[in-house]
């Protein structure tokens, strides 16, 4: 279980929340100052004497699969982490079978509940940019720093690395834009400190409107203290540039769809673009998600506000698209400095010898 | 009785709700501790005495110069909030979460604590843990006043969602009795943690929350914030009074200030005419800082 997850769905009012984890540290102190809330070990266990309407998944991405279409056929809803599947085949054979049982399904892309991106999404909807044609999509942030022990998120096999874990954020703000690119081009996934992944993602994406968007994503970046995503657009009649915190909006003339925007620069912040939701953990983002999914499954909706499989299922053969055109790239071995000519170094009391 | 305005250390670690920019400006600026005691004297100049900061590595710097110049920080006072989350979130990626505990433990010879501590992971005794952490987290402010001690935000509310409500009377029993010092809490979620606290038999906790006049990160609503506050089972401080600078500073304060069950005022700033703007504000609207 993600341990925040369970926070915010147990604080939430509607629901009754049990647990499951394999990890048995945390289990056992859990099982002990929680005596209200059963704990599993097992899964199918779970699924089968919970009496559950819906599940939250949030464990290493390969155990998706098995996991969601378990839930699924048990006629469960299913909200599970991102990426969705590590092979998108599987991912739109999941969607079809939670739309064809009517099951709400949801996975965590929480990036689009953030109120800048959010209002960046209504920015494009509403075509005051004109046509747009060029497009950054960054992200970075402070989480392989050095060669250390592996787990599941350094282990590509298992869902990990820089594409899977940060890349797909912004990826999947550019499908929720642009909709699947139609060509991926020069991509590379290089490893910087990690012995079994990436940990930087670069990659060039045509999108079928005419958009060309450069893809830059570095987790080995500690100048951030944590992830910061941030999407540029840039089209004929303007330019929009968001991040978590703020939306910046440039307009060459007025739009009637984006009524008190001027031309020239307009600035929102979070302040004014957020929501605030029932619970606050980490991020508003993140409880507004959750809130979405209890909510559709309370009110008997079949499918999700935001977020489906199907749209996930795009975003993995997006990531997908990045890896078989990465794997084309030989990277080049690391640079050796000469030894031989290398200078002595000379200081006032002894001469070093090289 | 705490001061009606405390100071806070947002702005010297790169952590700004409005500006990614304005962030990274601040982070360089405030790289050199000499430039954050630069902002601190000032604000002691202007006559605050409290800073509430984070267990951030580079506190610990801080706390050695008010340490070494006694008479220059005469009065001065840390409200300590721990612990700082993203140590802890890179230990528990790096080490995994029983390797992350440990390696927080104190090393340097206090054995007892180290048999402590062991029985405890082994134990899966919470109260030990929670002990050892806190002790851990206020080495950096030893011989210095701290007569607060803060549960932080990321913490507190992980908790609450969990229902893990025990390890707040944990705390709020091992800093009465260790320190001698009054527990708080600071939370996004003011109702929902009033009413846990109190659940826990903790009477008026100290809690800091956002409370502003647009609502800014009030989960729950404006208007169970002012049912809390107004039933005086809680004595509340204030942060994000200004929500990031979207509310004018004088609407800002004259409204926090206009609030039953607000004791005290947390915010940050980065120059000395901000420092003494917002005091004087205060003193304005709430009397004497």
């Amino acid at each position: 279980m993600g341990l925040s997850h369970f926070s915010m769905v147990n604080a939430h009012p509607d629901t009754q929340t049990l647990a499951c984890d394999s990890a048995g540290f945390l289990v056992d102190v859990l099982g002990k100052y929680l005596p209200h809330t059963k704990i599993y070990t097992k899964y199918e266990e779970l699924l089968d004497t919970g009496n559950l309407d819906a599940v939250v998944i949030a464990t290493p991405s390969r155990l998706h699969v098995p996991m969601v279409r378990a839930a699924l056929e048990r006629g469960i809803h299913v909200f599970c982490e991102k990426p969705f599947c590590l092979d998108w085949r599987d991912a739109e054979e999941l969607a079809d079978l939670a739309e064809a049982k009517r099951l709400v399904n949801q996975v965590g892309y929480h990036y689009r509940y953030v109120g800048a991106f959010r209002r960046m999404k209504e920015i494009v909807d509403s075509g005051a940019l004109g046509e747009i044609r060029h497009v950054v999509a960054e992200a970075y942030g402070p989480v392989v720093l050095r060669a250390r022990k592996q787990n599941w998120r350094t282990r590509k096999t298992e869902g990990g690395g820089c594409l899977y874990d940060y890349a797909a954020h912004p990826l999947n703000l550019l499908n929720w834009f642009f909709g699947q690119p139609e060509h991926v081009s020069g991509s590379a996934m290089v490893p910087i400190f990690s012995t079994e992944t990436d940990d930087m993602v670069m990659s060039t994406l045509r999108f079928a409107g005419g958009a060309m968007a450069q893809l830059s994503v570095n987790w080995s970046d500690d100048s951030f203290r944590k992830m910061s995503t941030k999407i540029e657009l840039i089209g004929t009649k303007g330019r929009v540039n968001a991040d978590r915190q703020e939306c910046q909006l440039y307009l060459r003339e007025e739009h009637p769809a984006l009524p008190g925007m001027h031309k020239g620069w307009n600035v929102q912040y979070t302040t004014e673009l957020t929501r605030d939701p029932w619970f606050y953990l980490r991020g508003e983002e993140y409880s507004a998600q959750i809130a979405d999914f209890v909510e559709a499954v309370r009110d008997g909706k079949s499918r999700a506000a935001e977020n489906d499989f199907r749209s996930a299922a795009i975003t993995d053969r997006t990531l997908d698209m990045i890896l078989e055109d990465a794997s084309g790239v030989r990277i080049a071995d690391p640079v050796r400095e000469p030894v031989a000519d290398k200078p002595a170094k000379r200081n006032w009391l002894f001469r070093t010898r090289t | 009785m705490m001061d009606k305005l405390l100071f806070g250390d947002n702005q010297f670690f790169g952590i700004n709700h409005m500006s990614e920019e304005k962030a990274r400006a601040q982070a360089m600026r405030f790289q050199d501790t000499s430039a954050i005691m630069e902002v601190l004297d000032a604000a002691y100049d202007e006559g605050i005495r409290t800073f509430m900061c984070t267990t951030h590595d580079r506190i610990a710097e801080i706390c050695d110069v008010v340490r070494a110049n006694p008479g220059r920080y005469d009065g001065f006072q840390f409200y300590p909030c721990m612990p700082y989350a993203h140590k802890y979130a890179n230990a528990v990626t790096d080490h995994g979460m029983v390797g992350a505990i440990a390696h927080f433990m104190p090393e340097d010879g206090l054995f007892k604590t180290m048999l402590r501590s062991g029985a405890a992971l082994v134990t899966k005794d919470a109260e030990g843990i929670v002990k050892v952490l806190i002790d851990a987290e206020m080495k950096m402010f030893a011989g210095l006043r701290t007569p607060v001690i803060f549960m932080q935000n990321v913490f507190v509310d992980l908790l609450l969602g969990m229902g893990f409500t025990k390890a707040f009377r944990m705390f709020h029993d091992h800093v009465r009795e260790k320190y001698r010092a009054e527990p708080g809490f600071i939370t996004m979620n003011l109702p929902l943690l009033a009413d846990a606290l109190a659940a826990e038999g903790i009477e008026s906790p100290i809690i800091c929350s956002n409370i502003n006049k647009i609502g800014f990160r009030m989960c729950g609503g404006a208007d169970k914030y002012r049912e809390v506050l107004e039933s005086g089972k809680v004595r509340a401080i204030a942060m994000s009074v200004y929500a990031s600078g979207a509310i004018p500073p004088r609407e800002a304060i004259e409204w926090v200030a206009g609030l039953q069950g607000v004791e005290s005022i947390v915010f940050g700033a980065s120059s000395r005419g901000n420092i003494r703007s917002t005091r004087d504000l205060v003193a304005e609207y709430m009397g004497a800082v």
